[in-house]
């Protein structure tokens, strides 16, 4: 409504900075810390996720023309089952760990106690926009902070959908969500948090990294690459093709930062994958794919010329051997298979984040792996190959995020790993018990009594004092037995 | 100067790139003798370390060997789903405090996760520093770990490199410094870093012997210089003054009646930090409040143990971590007000409680934030390989010591294996109701609902489009 926003008050400095002030003094009080709130925190995104999955759904739609299955099973299912996941285990997060102790610190016990780090930013993407931003608030809430939530300005229905529903079934004394786009995002990361979580690309990363420097903050940054997949022969084409295709056009139409974003394969095999890929392609999105319902568009005109410059480059142009269509209005490109790409051109060097796929060929598969490695680590990698001596190489020598043997992208799923990049793709880790962590500082405490003092360790330092000592401290039971002897 | 500075410094990197990509130290072989010859170099260079560290800080050798060569050996290969792996190549900043340990300890932990390293010593201790340089290419595979000498015009052309992680032991002041220049190539670091580690004084079962610990963690530990060093002590008033006699007496026990010719105290690393130190002194109501000591020696840069016992808490001696030989004793009504008076105040590294009270110290863990805390004794949490050692807030993040160490120089890896043969249809499109009920049901776990669904799909007796 018209009025209403007019009404919207600017989110400046001073609103950032008294957003922050009312988050902190509810953190302080001791609320966010207490086992019954994170509960029912945790109840109630799964309440309104659940009741309000059609306006998810319609919000997804109107934002990224997202079909219901994805919707459903990417977001809306992942994110119910990360909200149970936290439900059931908290208990087990929050109890202190305890650890064993040696005997320098004898007599003593210790154990590792997680707190929560206090009132922390999140700030989500846009390909993702309903899971990426509460995925992590789920880790934020569990662990007992307070937190700001700052959607993506690119994923305007979601993002208003996450301000209203939050608004109506969070706690708002220490979880609020905070809309708008560079203005507001700056005079975010000028305040003083204590952690800031980031999804999105390399560039505003760096930004992001060099805010949190001046106040000393921690950050996970959950960024994205160009994720390989390396197809050997002697597989199941049809199921890995199927794999591929459900990674690349069934995740957000390539839009996803573990999309398979090229394919390394040796020159012989190229065409049968080609092939394979052709059919499956057909039998997803029909012979029309443009008009499919199943595929999500590309998200704005940005993006979208973005991808066609690389299209059109020169050097690129000749070598799609399926797809290519696009229609500006509708901002659509149908799934597009390129070969042979030159490793020097625009579509090679970037990620690519849409739905061009190029195979590059090789002699020989060895030589995959140095060709991954010599670009920027990606946030994933991936292999179909029934040779398990490939396999090992691959794991051992392609350093990723994460790695997937047989299949793409499905990791994300399992909980008990941790989803995060390396180098280029990101620092930090979360998903399951990650995502509780991420967001706690774990405290070391030790108990010492005063049984056992040893004067060894005050001065005046004699010869005899330090004999003892050396051996105290490396030389074992023996050496010990030694030195109060007056040996060394 | 720079250009030549900055050409080097990138050669050296770019070496080291090199080797590390050989994958040479990645072998379990290669790292096992690595920490084999730092060990040897530890028990070898005894003398020579001791030497170093007197020379930089007067440094007595029982506190250097206790505090120094002291050095933990790591190693840990992967199992399972989760693979670590280095990082590549790192850089380790090294404090002045302990110039020996804060060099070795982190590069045992970068080492054993394979990484290669450029360890950066402080120029505040350069005989230490010299002593690196000249010593651990004699001991190390010199392809593999450097040392990289200098001070800030070595350390801006240092840190304008792409380094894959970079370890940070100092102050907060440099430490942002660092982490700005590392958000440009997206490093990870880790900032090892201190505050104003305050010691809680309820009345304790054994009053002496909490004195003594109290005085070997402040006095004892290059005095003071230490971001695990008590920096402040808190005591209910009716207890000041008997707590501060006590104080005197084991300081005097110590370090003899005359502390300033005591071979026990280290003495402050430099003319900069000394006069910080004296400047802390010189406001009136600080001076006023003195007890004991405040005698300065300039020369030899000398400054005696020196208590006070409620100086103004707006002056810099309190809103700024001391690190030197003062100590402040601060009264509060009730024991329990400590609580609020460290948390009104920046994360520190370590709190440390003497108290007999259980309800007390679950108050004090749960309502307090630092780095560590520990009960009944200082300092010892730094000995205890079983738990992280690192900072919150102000007092830094993440952590190293035993595994940690081997965790922070590495990325934890995730790795998936499928097979290609089990295949469930209802995973691609074209998009069906069928299909997705089928998912709703299995993303419920709904194992019956799934079979009935499958088998009345099957007898065509439900109807989807």
């Amino acid at each position: 409504m018209a009025s209403s926003k007019l009404n919207k008050k600017v989110f400046d400095l001073k609103e950032a900075s008294t957003t922050v002030k009312d988050l902190r003094i509810t953190f302080d009080s001791g609320k966010t810390r207490s086992y019954e709130w994170k509960v029912s925190q945790l109840k109630a995104l799964l309440e309104l996720t659940e009741k309000h999955e059609k306006e998810i759904v319609e919000a997804l739609y109107s934002d990224l023309s997202k079909s219901e299955a994805e919707s459903f099973i990417q977001e809306v299912g992942m994110l119910k089952n990360s909200c149970k996941t936290a439900l059931k285990e908290l208990k087990h997060w929050m109890a202190p760990e305890k650890v064993k102790t040696s005997i320098t610190t004898f007599p003593s016990s210790a154990e590792i106690v997680s707190e929560p780090f206090g009132v922390v930013l999140v700030i989500s993407a846009w390909n993702y926009p309903f899971l990426l931003s509460l995925d992590p608030v789920i880790g934020a809430i569990a662990a007992g902070n307070a937190v700001v939530l700052k959607p993506s300005e690119i994923a305007p229905a979601t993002s208003s959908l996450l301000a209203k529903l939050l608004g109506e079934y969070m706690d708002n004394s220490s979880i609020r969500v905070v809309e708008g786009a560079v203005d507001e995002t700056s005079a975010l990361l000028q305040q003083k948090w204590d952690k800031i979580f980031y999804t999105g690309n390399g560039r505003v990363a760096r930004i992001v990294m060099a805010a949190a420097a001046k106040h000393l903050t921690p950050v996970v940054l959950e960024l994205g690459g160009k994720s390989p997949v390396v197809v050997d022969s002697n597989i199941n084409l049809q199921v890995a093709a199927r794999r591929i295709i459900a990674g690349k056009w069934g995740c957000n139409n390539g839009q996803a930062c573990i999309s398979p974003d090229y394919i390394i394969t040796t020159k012989d095999y190229a065409p049968k994958l080609v092939d394979a890929l052709k059919t499956e392609l057909e039998q997803f999105y029909g012979k029309n794919p443009l008009e499919s319902k199943d595929l999500s568009r590309i998200v704005n005109s940005n993006h979208f010329d973005r991808l066609i410059r690389l299209l059109d480059d020169d050097k690129v142009s000749g070598k799609i051997v399926h797809g290519g269509e696009k229609d500006k209005s509708k901002l659509r490109i149908s799934p597009t298979v390129l070969l042979d790409v030159p490793r020097d051109s625009l579509i090679m060097s970037e990620e690519i984040f849409g739905p061009l796929l190029p195979i590059i060929t090789v002699d020989k598969l060895d030589e995959s792996f140095d060709v991954i490695n010599s670009a920027p680590k990606p946030l994933a990698a991936y292999i179909f190959t029934n040779n398990n001596k490939l396999k090992e190489q691959f794991v051992k020598t392609v350093s990723a995020g994460g790695l997937v043997i047989n299949d793409t992208t499905i990791h994300l799923a399992v909980h008990t790993l941790p989803f995060g990049g390396v180098g280029e793709s990101g620092v930090g880790a979360y998903h399951g018990k990650f995502s509780f962590d991420a967001f706690s500082h774990k405290k070391a405490v030790l108990y010492r009594s005063f049984f056992g003092d040893a004067s060894i360790r005050y001065p005046p330092y004699t010869s005899t004092k330090t004999r003892l000592m050396k051996a105290l401290m490396g030389g074992g039971f023996l050496a010990i037995i030694r030195a109060l002897f007056g040996k060394s | 100067m720079n250009n030549n500075i900055g050409v080097e410094v990138e050669e050296t990197v770019r070496d080291l790139r090199q080797y590390f990509k050989t994958g040479k130290t990645r072998s379990v072989t290669w790292r096992k003798n690595q920490l084999k010859a730092l060990l040897n170099l530890i028990h070898e260079n005894e003398d020579a370390i001791s030497k170093a560290l007197y020379q930089d800080l007067g440094k007595h050798p029982v506190e250097a060997y206790r505090d120094e060569s002291n050095i933990p050996l790591v190693f840990f290969p992967a199992k399972g789903e989760l693979l670590p792996e280095p990082l590549g190549v790192v850089l380790i900043f090294s404090s002045w405090n302990f110039p020996i340990m804060m060099a070795l300890d982190p590069i045992i932990g970068a080492i054993s996760a394979g990484n290669v390293v450029v360890i950066k010593p402080s120029e505040q201790a350069p005989a230490c520093s010299s002593f690196l340089a000249n010593i651990l290419p004699h001991y190390l595979d010199p392809n593999a770990i450097k040392v990289i000498e200098g001070g800030g015009d070595v350390c801006e052309q240092v840190l304008l490199q792409k380094w894959d992680k970079i370890f940070f032991t100092g102050s907060p002041r440099v430490a942002s410094i660092v982490m700005s220049s590392a958000a440009r190539n997206l490093t990870p670091v880790t900032l090892e870093l201190g505050g104003k580690c305050p010691a809680i004084f309820d009345y304790p079962s054994d009053f002496k012997m909490a004195v003594k610990r109290i005085v070997g963690a402040k006095w004892g530990v290059c005095s003071g210089q230490a971001c695990i060093a008590i920096d402040y002590l808190l005591v209910e008033e009716k207890y000041s003054s008997e707590l501060i006699e006590l104080l005197k007496k084991f300081m005097r026990k110590f370090y003899g009646d005359n502390m300033m010719e005591s071979k026990a105290l280290s003495r402050i690393i430099n003319k900069h930090h000394f006069e910080r130190l004296c400047n802390l002194l010189k406001d009136p109501l600080v001076a006023a409040s003195i007890v004991h000591g405040g005698s300065v020696d300039e020369t030899n840069l000398f400054i005696e143990p020196t208590i006070l016992l409620d100086p103004p808490l707006d002056a810099e001696i309190m809103t700024e971590e001391i690190f030197g030989p003062l100590l402040p004793v601060i009264t509060v009504n009730k024991i329990q007000e400590s609580i609020e008076f460290i948390n009104s105040r920046p994360k520190p590294l370590a709190i440390y409680a003497f108290t007999k009270d259980a309800t007390f110290k679950k108050k004090i863990v749960s309502e307090t934030s630092s780095g560590s805390v520990t009960f009944n004794d200082t300092l010892v949490q730094f000995l205890c390989d079983t738990l992280p050692f690192g900072g919150v807030g102000q007092s830094g993040f993440g952590r190293y010591h035993g595994k940690y160490s081997f965790d922070t120089f590495s990325h934890e890896k995730a790795v998936l294996h499928r097979h290609l043969c089990l295949e469930i249809e209802p995973r691609y499109p074209p998009w069906s109701k069928f299909k997705l009920e089928f998912l709703r049901l299995a993303y419920r776990l709904n194992y019956f609902g799934l079979v009935l669904h499958m088998v009345l799909h099957m007898l065509g007796l439900k109807r989807h489009n």
